[in-house]
């Protein structure tokens, strides 16, 4: 154990931490913004559409990876336009294991805040359009503050699935050593390599981050 | 009624386990998938009753299943390290260890929208982003690519645009998919992508491909495993692995 811990590489969690908030910042952005569509709008083919964007949450990662390699893989229209414009491909960069993270951790920000915003009082948003509040004042003023704790407790689990994405991740980002190489793939690494000291200290650390942060959130949650 | 249905139903599902006489379970390199699926069905007709099953992956990682206890019968390595590994650590028998089959490990670039590759030292160009290679720890494929790269010294010099692979087939793949410039397979494998991946060059100085084919320890099979390490070295056996481009022994 001495020996594992005096060559403890934190590379692999910085890299966690860093793909997993970016990742939920994405699909927070993303997740309030369909959220709200599917609670307050019906239109045409709505509960296709919310089907579809819950897909992540059902289907194997390899599926999703997969689907990212065939939408923005180099031979892709989209992936040879943006080689072919700007030099640049998600793939095997750390970029690509944000993209998979923040498409499996969407459904769980989605569904919360679908949820919450259905649960927000319509009569308090009408009595704000009284007072002359633009429909984005609204939003901003009424119904967000309204939603937050459910929003909020569906970015913490999303932020939870993010950081133990491996599937996907694995298929679009591959595992670069100080490039790509997440914590779940720096211990499927040290497993597959018999390197069981270094997969055990691995894990001890991911679990103490993951009871870390779910403490957190119970304890932001029950805050009144 | 019903639960006696259902316990009958479950019952006939069962049956199966009870017919079936013996299972051998064959650890092999990912590189034989082909040939090995192929040589199945050759061995079986001569063992009435006998199933073969086969794990494929890269050869540290079976060897790894089996310090584990995995219950396989058999592994056949891409590489003598793995096997001398394994029958240090009493995992493997010794005696019961035949080389079966050699390979060479080649450099490949996409057919399509590659960059000018034509030597080793070519890859440390700009144009060449990523290269594909399986992980030294477990794939032997890449182990060797790793040999010859430090033999050329080039390895510290590429490194930062290594992709590694969990297997050599995933090389193939990535190559293929033109995700990356370039890859080191086996030339057995470059056949099975022919049409997606060209072959470059072939790699020098590293240890020589060779397959090891070996009984694991804690089988209870001992005596089929050894009739399929006896079956390889048949006439229809080595003309199968001839057909994928395997070298004799």
């Amino acid at each position: 154990m001495p020996d594992s811990l005096r060559n403890f590489d934190g590379s692999p969690l910085i890299l966690s931490l860093q793909v997993a908030s970016v990742a939920t910042l994405l699909a927070l952005v993303v997740g309030i913004a369909l959220g709200w569509l599917f609670a307050r709008r019906r239109f045409p083919g709505s509960t296709v559409l919310e089907a579809a964007c819950m897909l992540p949450l059902v289907l194997p990662p390899t599926v999703i990876g997969y689907g990212i390699l065939v939408l923005a893989g180099r031979r892709s229209t989209l992936g040879s336009w943006l080689r072919e414009h700007f030099d640049y491909t998600i793939i095997f960069s750390w970029h690509g294991a944000v993209v998979a993270s923040a498409v499996v951790a969407l459904p769980l920000v989605l569904k919360s805040a679908s949820a919450a915003f259905a649960g927000v009082d319509r009569t308090l948003e009408a009595a704000a359009c009284t007072l002359r509040q633009s429909p984005w004042s609204v939003f901003m003023r009424v119904t967000l503050p309204l939603a937050w704790r459910g929003i909020l407790a569906g970015t913490l689990l999303a932020f939870a699935r993010a950081m133990g994405e491996f599937g996907a991740s694995l298929m679009v980002a591959g595992s670069i050593p100080h490039q790509t190489q997440t914590l779940s793939m720096a211990i499927y690494d040290a497993v597959q390599a018999g390197q069981d000291d270094a997969a055990l200290l691995l894990v001890l650390v991911t679990s103490v981050i993951s009871i870390a942060v779910l403490v957190a959130s119970s304890r932001f949650l029950s805050l009144r | 009624m019903f639960f006696t249905r259902l316990l009958g139903t479950v019952l006939v599902a069962m049956l199966p386990l009870l017919v079936t006489a013996q299972q051998l379970t064959v650890s092999a390199a990912a590189s034989l998938n082909n040939v090995f699926t192929e040589l199945a069905p050759k061995f079986e007709v001569g063992k009435p009753g006998v199933t073969l099953r086969f794990n494929f992956g890269p050869s540290g990682v079976l060897l790894q299943q089996v310090a584990q206890g995995a219950p396989v019968d058999l592994i056949a390595s891409a590489d003598q390290a793995t096997v001398t590994r394994g029958i240090e650590q009493k995992l493997l028998d010794a005696d019961s260890k035949r080389d079966f089959a050699r390979n060479t490990v080649v450099l490949v670039v996409p057919v399509q929208g590659a960059p000018d590759v034509k030597t080793l030292a070519d890859l440390a160009s700009p144009r060449v982003k990523r290269i594909a290679i399986g992980k030294a720890a477990t794939v032997p494929a890449g182990r060797y690519a790793k040999e010859a790269l430090d033999s050329a010294r080039l390895w510290s010099v590429l490194e930062p645009k290594f992709v590694f692979a969990d297997n050599v087939r995933q090389v193939l793949d990535y190559v293929a998919r033109g995700e990356v410039d370039a890859g080191f397979i086996y030339r057995t494998d470059a056949a099975l992508g022919a049409g997606k991946v060209k072959i470059v060059l072939t790699t020098q100085g590293h240890t020589p491909v060779s397959y090891p084919v070996v009984v694991v320890s804690e089988s209870r099979n001992k005596a089929l495993a050894r009739d399929f390490i006896a079956f390889l070295a048949t006439p229809p056996a080595l003309d199968v692995l001839a057909k994928y481009g395997f070298g004799k022994p």
